[in-house]
């Protein structure tokens, strides 16, 4: 893969609740494209359909005039994703769910999307843009992480 | 003994799947749940949500839940939220029978 071009692939979603699956299937299909290994690309898929559903839920509100962008970039040896909304970004940072307090009421048993994309993939970031919107998330996996 | 035997996608537009399927269930009939994900394609986390209100109803009623058939990543999905705290996972029907 050394010798790999840097390749960006765009889509853009309604910020429609199911959409998501579009944005899935295409990282999926990249991260196959470069090698990745399908544990791998089960990974990736939920992180990018996890930042994907903020998106369009919290970032756009439903609104779907508005559409969410994603970008990959396929380098070398790392998937780079852009979720792009145009929200004000995520006040919040990803926490562990904690289970026990979500079987005792103390905590809401949703919440555990940003948690679950830093679990899943190299690198995760969440940008608040310079006017207050078009905010995104940035994930990177990468190609020698948890080789066999 | 009931087995819940779920299909498709679970996500938010699931909550009469999950939840209502459950809670159709004749009250004090079992004290054992079984939930078969084999036919389950994808789950993201506001589906992750549902089966933890089922695993608190069914903790608010004495019921023990397993679950079978996930698949290798929704194994690891399920174990990394802690869902493994409250429900035993199983490759297969036959070991979560066996097991129960």
């Amino acid at each position: 893969m050394s010798g790999m071009k840097s390749t960006t692939v765009e889509v853009r979603l309604p910020s429609r609740m199911g959409y998501e699956k579009v944005a899935m299937s295409t990282a999926a299909a990249v991260a196959k494209l470069m090698g990745f290994r399908e544990d791998r690309v089960e990974d990736l898929k939920t992180a990018v359909g996890e930042a994907c559903i903020n998106a369009i839920e919290h970032g756009n509100r439903l609104n779907e005039k508005l559409s969410v962008g994603v970008v990959l970039s396929a380098g070398s040896d790392a998937l780079e994703i852009k979720v792009i909304d145009d929200g004000k970004g995520m006040k919040s940072r990803p926490v562990a769910p904690d289970i026990d307090r979500k079987m005792h009421g103390e905590e809401d048993p949703r919440g555990m999307g940003m948690f679950l994309i830093q679990a899943l993939v190299d690198e995760a970031e969440w940008v608040v843009g310079t006017e207050g919107n078009s905010s995104y998330v940035r994930l990177v996996i990468r190609l020698d992480q948890h080789a066999e | 003994m009931s087995v819940l035997r779920f299909e498709g996608d679970i996500a938010s537009t699931s909550k009469d799947a999950v939840l209502g399927t459950y809670q159709s269930l004749p009250k004090n009939d079992a004290k054992k749940i079984l939930l078969d994900f084999t036919k389950v394609d994808y789950i993201n986390s506001s589906g992750i949500a549902l089966v933890i209100q089922l695993l608190i109803e069914a903790a608010n009623a004495g019921q023990k839940v397993c679950a079978f058939g996930l698949s290798a990543h929704f194994t690891k999905v399920f174990t990394m939220v802690g869902i493994t705290k409250y429900a035993d996972l199983y490759p297969g029907q036959a070991e979560a029978l066996a097991a129960l």
